[in-house]
């Protein structure tokens, strides 16, 4: 389990490593040498990263660099081509979606996908009903066992919005809550689902400084619980001051992987994002 | 015309909002009273203080009996459509499997010659009823949903197809003298007669009542969650961990449970089962009928059901350029459910959580400015 | 299963399916078209093609030609043809306009989700189909004869082929290959396949989606009018309910094909077609129609793209 890290008053230093060493680090979710071709489009090249448990990782790249397919490729989304993806040990690969969902993994998305009829606490529950035991036939007839288990996804569910701010929106519709409330909305609704790992798709994506700030609170508070989280962001000053590890992907390969601080000195992730001058380009 | 719109929205959602804020021993008082009015509506004292309302000059009981069973259909289709979001277009062909199955078990023109009673065919049409829809569901869930639309528009038609053309299912001629439900009074005579259409109107009453007590058990759990979230995001469910797969097909096996015991009612109470009274296009009706009521919601369905069977008992008898009204039943819930989704789709009794983001939307405009 | 009636007259039952695949393949267009540009199944198409066949009988008998009527001459023969063709298909694509307009439209202005335009046009079906089935006392019409079906034309390997199975066959194939030409060279043709592709996209390109969709109603409403005059001239009778067995198979075809893939409509209608009459002389008649069916919940279990994919945006196969 990661390690709590003491808060530095800098931003930039606060993703100092959760582990002293790398032999006591667990690794998670193992991407191993992945190629990933959509016809004629190589997406991802023989990429090779491990996401240790404990830890904060954050997923950059140009835009095209291929986050979003290799995320999608680590929640079970896409297939492989070659390579393949081991989440907890187990190979990913070909399994259904509720079943990695059960395994520990739960993501949010880039573009919100809440129920948006069901409120905000029903959202929730829905992810709390992951874990659910109980047949359909004992919930037909209210056995006690099902009862149970549907006070306890109850409590759950308000528990975890208290956790993530809005627990004054309970039974307001998804799609009444304003923009930023709905972000957390969706991760609390994947933090009931038990995850060992969380996955998160441009959560700070339209959000002001003061919104994004909240939101490294949150991912730091979710850390603490001891749930392992990988991030795909754009936004630097946040990955910076979140993150303790950055894969760095352009063009669907991997050019950095390391702690934030050295990825952001590395000349190869500068000229990603910033460009080479035509007579250096080699 | 807006100000009567809103007028119209808000004496109805006044009066949704005092039911919800009313206490509990009231609801129960009020649902009571309702349940004790529809038991006591086929008996002739009663009913004649409701004026023209109750169809005269036809058996009123055998009417009420009718209405009955199409919400009870209503009640089943709404699962499948109304809270999964499937729409199944054959549905009635479940209602067909439970009265053939019936009919061969008991009826003596049966090749089957087995002449059951019809309380012991009554679970064996239920679990047939039950595997057919399995068996319809398994390859086409995975379908998207017009595939799946036009499958059950197939599985329906060739229902029809077998029942018209196979020798074992007798095609127009049909079974007859299939028994009735058991039982007697006190004095020898049996209640599920042939004359007294009123025990079994109540036989079907008390059965929708133990349908919608489970239907709304199911709503309030997990069940009903994932139904909602099939509905509303599919691939967002499953990333959620729900077994969409699973939860879709028990939406379809419910439904065809009760489609299935609707057909075993029938068939116990007509004694007489072909291929002409088990026209498919009632489908249509049975989904106007979701539809008009408000498809996702249980007092939806029962609505819809009880006021388009009440339409089409009372269309018998009137004519219109020359053919009777009932001739024109299909065209016109077509015309229905084509009206319907332009202008109101959420049907006449939308659900609460429609009446509460319409309340929400309101109080923003009133806030905001 | 009856070999022996298959393979005394293979010959006969292989014509016969093509003629009648014909039918099915330009029915198919119309769902296929719908499908390709809006992502619906059109169930009302089945009407389309109904009113066609209608159309045509009744316009036949404004000329003077009722049920006991025999056309003669080749010149009158050929107008009389011509005419049907002609009424039939304005009356399918005035149909498909009146559907597409009242029905389809204001749920498209309004974004509402596919379920409902599911349940708007099997509504729409059933109504137009029972207001015919009302006008015409649920009884069946029967139409003139035009081309007499006893007609042989010639002859080949040992079975004889008439002139009304060239004329359907010859007939569909011309239609499509005109239809063909058009997706692919015109410049409505293109914005059809852009807006297939992409509907945003092509809006942003200047592209029209309403006159469009529009003209993709009609288009597929031409086609089924013809379809059901050629399906008049066939089969002599017409009764209001054909339509929704015959729109189920050509549906079935189109997906067979490869739904929203214009040539996979040709292919899968004769194929469909064959199929059905090969299994009619072996399983018996009665079973014929349980094919179709069959098909295609094999097909959208095991390849639901069809035998050539699907594409309107690549007319291509």
């Amino acid at each position: 389990m990661g390690e709590t890290v003491q808060k530095p008053t800098v931003p930039e230093q606060a993703g100092a490593p959760a582990v002293e060493s790398t032999a006591k680090r667990e690794p998670l979710l193992e991407v191993d040498h992945v190629t990933l071709r959509f016809g004629g489009v190589v997406a991802l090249n023989d990429v090779n990263f491990t996401l240790y448990k404990g830890e904060i990782l954050g997923l950059i790249g140009p835009n095209g660099a291929g986050k979003t397919t290799c995320f999608n490729a680590m929640t079970g989304i896409y297939q492989p081509s070659e390579g393949e993806i081991r989440f907890r040990g187990e190979r990913i690969t070909g399994k259904k979606k509720h079943h990695i969902t059960k395994m520990g993994m739960a993501r949010t998305f880039q573009n919100i996908r809440l129920f948006p009829e069901m409120t905000a606490l029903e959202n929730i529950q829905v992810g709390a009903d992951a874990h659910h035991k109980t047949s359909v036939l004992s919930a037909l007839f209210r056995l006690p066992r099902h009862r149970r288990e549907e006070r306890d996804g109850l409590e759950k569910a308000e528990r975890l919005l208290e956790f993530v701010g809005i627990p004054h929106r309970m039974h307001d519709a998804a799609r009444n809550l304003s923009y930023g409330e709905q972000r957390r909305l969706e991760i609390a609704r994947a933090l009931a689902t038990d995850p060992v790992l969380l996955c998160l798709d441009e959560p700070a994506a339209g959000f002001n400084p003061a919104e994004k700030e909240e939101l490294l609170q949150l991912i730091r508070k979710i850390r603490d619980q001891g749930i392992t989280v990988l991030l795909i962001e754009h936004d630097m000053r946040l990955v910076m001051g979140v993150t303790d590890r950055i894969v760095v992907l352009e063009f669907g390969k991997k050019i950095a992987d390391g702690l934030p601080a050295e990825v952001r000195e590395d000349h190869r992730v500068i000229a990603a994002y910033l460009g080479v001058p035509d007579d250096d380009a080699a | 015309m807006t100000s009567v719109r809103e007028w119209i929205y808000s004496g109805r959602h006044a009066v949704g909002e005092r039911w919800h804020n009313a206490p509990r021993w009231m609801r129960w008082a009020v649902i009571a009273a309702v349940i004790v009015f529809f038991y006591a509506l086929p008996n002739r004292e009663f009913y004649q203080w409701l004026g023209p309302i109750p169809t005269t000059g036809s058996n009123f009981g055998q009417v009420l009996f009718t209405i009955s069973i199409y919400v009870l259909l209503a009640v089943g289709l709404n699962i499948v459509v109304g809270f999964a979001g499937l729409l199944d277009l054959g549905y009635f062909g479940f209602f067909a499997v439970g009265a053939y199955t019936v009919a061969v078990l008991t009826s003596p023109s049966s090749d089957l010659k087995t002449l059951w009673p019809w309380l012991l065919a009554l679970p064996v049409a239920l679990v047939l009823t039950m595997i057919s829809g399995v068996m319809l569901g398994t390859p086409t869930l995975r379908l998207r949903g017009d595939y799946l639309a036009i499958v059950t528009l197939g599985f329906a038609e060739m229902i029809r197809v077998a029942a018209t053309s196979s020798e074992f299912l007798k095609g127009q001629r049909g079974f007859n003298q299939i028994p009735h439900p058991p039982g007697s009074y006190s004095d020898g005579k049996p209640i599920f007669g042939v004359l007294d259409p009123r025990p079994y109107y109540w036989l079907v009453l008390t059965l929708i009542i133990l349908v919608v007590i489970g239907v709304r058990n199911l709503n309030r759990s997990r069940v009903g969650r994932a139904w909602i979230s099939i509905r509303e995001d599919e691939d967002a469910a499953q990333l959620m961990g729900v077994p969409t797969f699973k939860f879709k097909l028990w939406a379809f096996a419910s439904g065809a449970f009760i489609g299935g015991l609707a057909g075993a009612l029938f068939a116990g109470k007509q004694n007489f089962v072909s291929s002409q009274n088990l026209e498919l296009l009632n489908s249509i009706i049975i989904l106007a009928a979701v539809i008009l009521g408000g498809s996702g919601n249980i007092v939806g369905a029962i609505v819809g059901g009880g006021l388009v069977a009440y339409m089409i008992e009372r269309f018998r008898g009137i004519e219109f350029f020359g053919v009777e009204l009932y001739e024109y039943r299909f065209m016109f819930f077509g015309l229905v459910l084509v009206v319907m989704m332009i202008f109101r789709p959420q049907g006449l009794i939308p659900n609460r959580r429609r009446a509460a983001e319409f309340k929400d939307r309101r109080k923003e405009v009133i806030v905001g400015g | 299963m009856n070999f022996n009636a298959l393979f005394s007259d293979f010959g006969g039952y292989t014509i016969t399916g093509l003629t009648v695949g014909a039918i099915y393949a330009l029915v198919a267009l119309g769902y296929t078209l719908v499908y390709g540009v809006l992502r619906l199944i059109n169930f009302a198409h089945s009407e389309v093609f109904i009113a066609g066949a209608f159309a045509a009988i009744w316009g036949w008998a404004a000329l003077g030609l009722d049920r006991d009527s025999v056309a003669s001459g080749f010149g009158s023969i050929m107008l009389y043809l011509l005419v049907g063709a002609l009424i039939a298909a304005v009356a399918s694509a005035g149909t498909a306009t009146v559907v597409e307009r009242v029905a389809y439209r204001p749920l498209r202005k309004r974004n509402a989700p596919p379920l409902a335009f599911l349940i708007t046009a099997i509504g729409a079906s059933i109504a137009i189909a029972e207001a015919f089935g009302i006008y015409t006392r649920r009884l069946p019409v029967g139409a003139p004869t035009i081309v007499k079906p006893d007609l042989v034309l010639f002859e080949v390997a040992g079975t004889e082929v008439t002139m009304v199975q060239v004329l359907v066959i010859v007939s569909a194939l011309a239609m499509m290959v005109a239809l063909d030409l058009f997706i692919n060279r015109s410049r409505i043709g293109r914005g059809i396949r852009a807006v297939a592709q992409d509907q945003n996209t092509a809006a942003l390109m200047g592209i029209n989606k309403d006159r469009i969709i529009l003209v993709v109603f009609i288009i597929g409403g031409v086609m089924a009018g013809v379809a059901g005059m050629l399906y008049d001239i066939r089969i002599g009778t017409l009764t209001y309910s054909v339509g929704f067995l015959l729109g189920l198979k050509a549906f079935t075809a189109a997906v067979l094909g490869g739904i929203g893939n214009l040539r996979g409509a040709l292919v899968g209608g004769l194929l469909l077609g064959l199929v059905e009459n090969y299994a009619s002389a072996l399983f018996g008649a009665n079973w014929k129609d349980l094919v179709a069916f069959v098909v295609l919940v094999v097909l959208l279990m095991f390849r639901p793209t069809g035998l050539l994919g699907e594409s309107l945006g690549r007319a291509r196969a």
